[in-house]
């Protein structure tokens, strides 16, 4: 008689009758996993024999690590109102991640490290997923001034970047990419040349010409990317990774910088694999985004992009604001889509269903693949690590909707779309973590 | 007539021939009401319209009361210049209130495009877009058609040009879809800074060149230049932009020699328009302004749910059909 993980009560047992899927290792095969203390200590084929530990009952599901995603905008400090450390990471595991990446553009930013362990905290204190907060490349997120990166990696931060906006100048960005190299974090770069943005609000094509709006070209990524790929060329030891890549042109660069052995990874996002420019003719502002939703030609791009490794993996770029405002006039919203509990079952939606990348393929873009670009730990069925593990149906298909979402704002860009993929339960340090719902 | 289903009037696109036409012969029918002694018909008895002008606005919001007024609506007008964050109050809210009041359609008038397609989203009140940002103006669009159809009679073989600021121009866009859909040819103009990426899309041509875009042409539609575009470093000056893209007698030679001369207002005299154009034989200009308060009726009362008129009817009929049009809605 199995025990029901539902009723997980213990730190060392078995999990028998799972499909085990293992991106690492590019392999799927019915399974059963023995976790001690908390780690994983064993992951073998086919079903449980000896009963040393408890066995609960996989009950059939999908049994992966932990998804883990690298920009994810928490909030807090700052703005409370539109999601908190508690909420978001409710959310994130509400979506199957364990680990989460968080944006210093909060207030105040996190360019001390005081607000470092703050995070951290909260993080603790509400025992959902992980959090790894990424501190502020320059002080206030100005571009003036470099934050203090020893004192913000000895709290605890992993990567550097000014996200929200790029660093302007080429000298900060020499200076960021130089002094954060000794420590081994990357340099995180919000690719935009505010000039060329001005003040559009949709990506520059035929249907901000056709809906009035003023329109961002794509060669404002595309310009700061290149930017700092000639930089990175000349700072020894420094990694930069271009966080939510949307264009074609990006996807060049990245390719180019991959062929000529620069230390670049990069991130899509999944509005930018499954929405186009044309989606906005509701002018719809939960489909209000920076970068802006692209065009046809840059989504089919970006999946092969994936395909071929050009992009490294998948980030939500999960960016909460409350109701109230996105309720204004299209080009008076803010940018931004909530994304932690949509990603998942997007990507089995539109890369697995179609055939594009294969089940283990696509969660190796939002397990392994992530935590290496920023060198954190997780995305692993290695013996010995944390048992941070996520069981889901694959074909489960579901429709998002307002209330199905456990983030405190419910700005999704894809409100009423049909989805494949359900996380049924999440666990970080083997402990169940995800509160049981209503249909589970 | 599936127009007057169609509780608003958010644009153009997508709108067909017929919709169009039949647009078209209601406000011809309309047009007759404002040349009596007494300018009025029942047809909007008894209904409230609110003008929410959030962009100044001295003709069209002129237009849009003469004609609600000329219908017998009761209106309201609602003026406030600025984006929902600078007057303290957002546009859901200002919109919702006036709601409260049982106003029962909602002429607006916005900044940002969408606005109109946000409230009709949100509201019981048929919308009406006066102007949104540089997406639509389909009242401007249906009068500058009109104005059209008077000469020709149909659009059928028409070359109209479209000069100036196309990119942030909500009357260029609101007339290429009719005019497109009308079978209409239509030919884009002016400096390339200010011509939309993929607007051949929509069906038009593109020409800079000013004295090639008007070979033949049957019409030329002058756009308004802002003189901040200047500023944000669009064209280098007004001298230069009247140089090239300036419509003056001369330049109009390479027209047909009936081809009209049209404009939204207000215009810069001397920049985009000479003086001599701007009040010569070929102007139609205040022609567009009279057929304005009949285009911007029709709308009023096809969008409240009248019934259809079809231009060859008699006073007599406008005015039973504008009664029962009424009773009926």
């Amino acid at each position: 008689m199995m025990l029901k993980l539902a009723n997980l009560n213990h730190t060392s047992y078995l999990i028998d009758n799972v499909i085990v899927v293992d991106p690492a290792r590019n392999t799927m095969y019915p399974g059963h996993v023995a976790i001690v203390d908390g780690k994983i200590d064993a992951v073998e084929r086919g079903r449980a024999k000896e009963a040393s530990l408890p066995i609960y009952d996989g009950g059939g599901l999908h049994l992966a690590p932990g998804f883990v995603d690298i920009h994810v905008h928490l909030r807090e400090p700052g703005y409370e109102y539109k999601e908190t450390i508690a909420s978001g990471t409710l959310a994130a595991v509400a979506g199957g991640f364990t680990a989460v990446a968080c944006m210093p553009n909060t207030n105040p930013a996190i360019d001390d490290r005081s607000v470092v362990e703050f995070i951290l905290k909260q993080a603790k204190i509400a025992g959902r997923a992980r959090v790894y907060p990424i501190a502020a490349a320059t002080k206030g997120r100005k571009g003036e001034i470099l934050s203090e990166y020893h004192e913000l990696v000895a709290a605890g931060a992993v990567a550097v970047t000014d996200d929200g906006s790029p660093v302007a100048s080429a000298e900060m960005v020499r200076r960021v990419m130089e002094y954060a190299a000794p420590l081994g974090i990357p340099f995180i770069e919000h690719c935009e040349d505010m000039a060329a943005s001005g003040d559009g609000v949709m990506h520059e094509g035929f249907y901000s010409t056709k809906l009035g709006l003023k329109g961002i070209p794509a060669h404002s990524e595309e310009v700061c990317l290149a930017r700092d790929l000639l930089i990175l060329k000349s700072v020894r030891g420094a990694k930069f990774h271009a966080a939510h890549m949307s264009t074609r042109g990006s996807i060049e660069l990245i390719r180019r910088a991959k062929e000529d052995g620069l230390p670049v990874t990069a991130e899509t996002a999944p509005h930018y694999l499954c929405l186009e420019d044309k989606d906005l003719v509701s002018y719809d502002t939960n489909l209000k985004i920076n970068p802006p939703l692209r065009g046809a030609e840059d989504r089919v791009a970006m999946i092969e992009a994936l395909k071929d490794g050009t992009i490294d993996c998948v980030a939500s770029d999960h960016a909460p604001h409350a109701a109230h405002e996105k309720q204004v006039e299209f080009a008076a919203a803010p940018n931004g889509s909530v994304g932690l509990e949509t990603m998942f079952p997007l990507l089995v939606k539109h890369l697995v269903k179609p055939g594009h990348l294969t089940l283990p393929q696509v969660l190796s873009l939002i397990t392994n693949k992530p935590a290496q670009c920023l060198g954190i730990p997780g995305g692993t069925l290695a013996r010995g690590v944390a048992a941070d593990l996520v069981l889901f149906d694959p074909e489960e298909t579901w429709t998002v909707r307002r209330e199905s979402l456990h983030s405190k704002s419910s700005n999704s860009a894809f409100i009423g779309h049909s989805v494949t993929g359900k996380v049924k339960h999440t666990l970080v340090d083997g402990a169940n973590v995800l509160p049981s719902r209503v249909g589970v | 007539m599936s127009t007057t289903n169609r509780k608003h009037l958010l644009g153009l696109e997508g709108m067909s021939a017929e919709d169009l036409t039949r647009m078209l012969d209601t406000a011809e029918s309309f047009k007759e009401v404002s040349e009596r002694p007494v300018k009025k018909v029942p047809a909007l008895r008894g209904t409230t319209i609110a003008n929410l002008f959030f962009e100044s606005s001295t003709r069209t919001r002129i237009s849009f009361e003469l004609a609600e007024k000329r219908l017998s609506a009761d209106s309201v007008n609602f003026s406030v210049i600025g984006s929902s964050v600078s007057k303290g109050e957002t546009l859901r809210d200002t919109a919702e209130n006036i709601q409260a009041m049982k106003v029962d359609m909602i002429v607006i008038r916005h900044s940002a495009a969408g606005a109109p397609h946000f409230l009709a989203g949100l509201l019981e009140a048929s919308v009406v877009n006066a102007g949104d940002g540089a997406h639509e103006h389909p009242t401007q669009g249906l009068l500058d058609m009109f104005t059209m159809r008077e000469r020709w009679g149909s659009f059928a073989g028409r070359k109209v040009v479209i000069v100036g600021d196309v990119a942030h121009s909500r009357v260029a866009r609101s007339n290429i879809h009719g005019l497109i859909t009308m079978g209409a040819e239509v030919v884009v103009c002016g400096p390339p800074t200010l011509i939309p990426i993929d607007i051949e899309k929509l069906g038009v041509t593109v020409e800079t060149d000013l004295r090639t875009a008007l070979e033949d042409a049957d019409a030329v539609n002058v756009l308004r230049i802002q003189l901040e575009r200047q500023k944000a470093g669009l064209f280098p000056s007004v001298d230069e932009y009247a140089r090239v893209w300036g419509i003056n007698s001369d330049v109009l030679k390479r027209a047909k020699p009936d081809c009209v001369v049209m404009h939204p207002g207000p215009m810069n005299r001397g920049i985009e328009i000479a003086q001599d154009v701007a009040d010569g034989d070929r102007s139609v200009i205040l022609d567009q302004v009279t057929n304005g308060v009949a285009v911007r009726m029709a709308v009023l009362y096809l969008c409240n749910g009248g019934a259809a008129i079809e231009s060859e009817e008699t006073e007599s009929a406008v005015d039973a059909k504008a009664t029962k049009g009424k009773q009926v809605a």
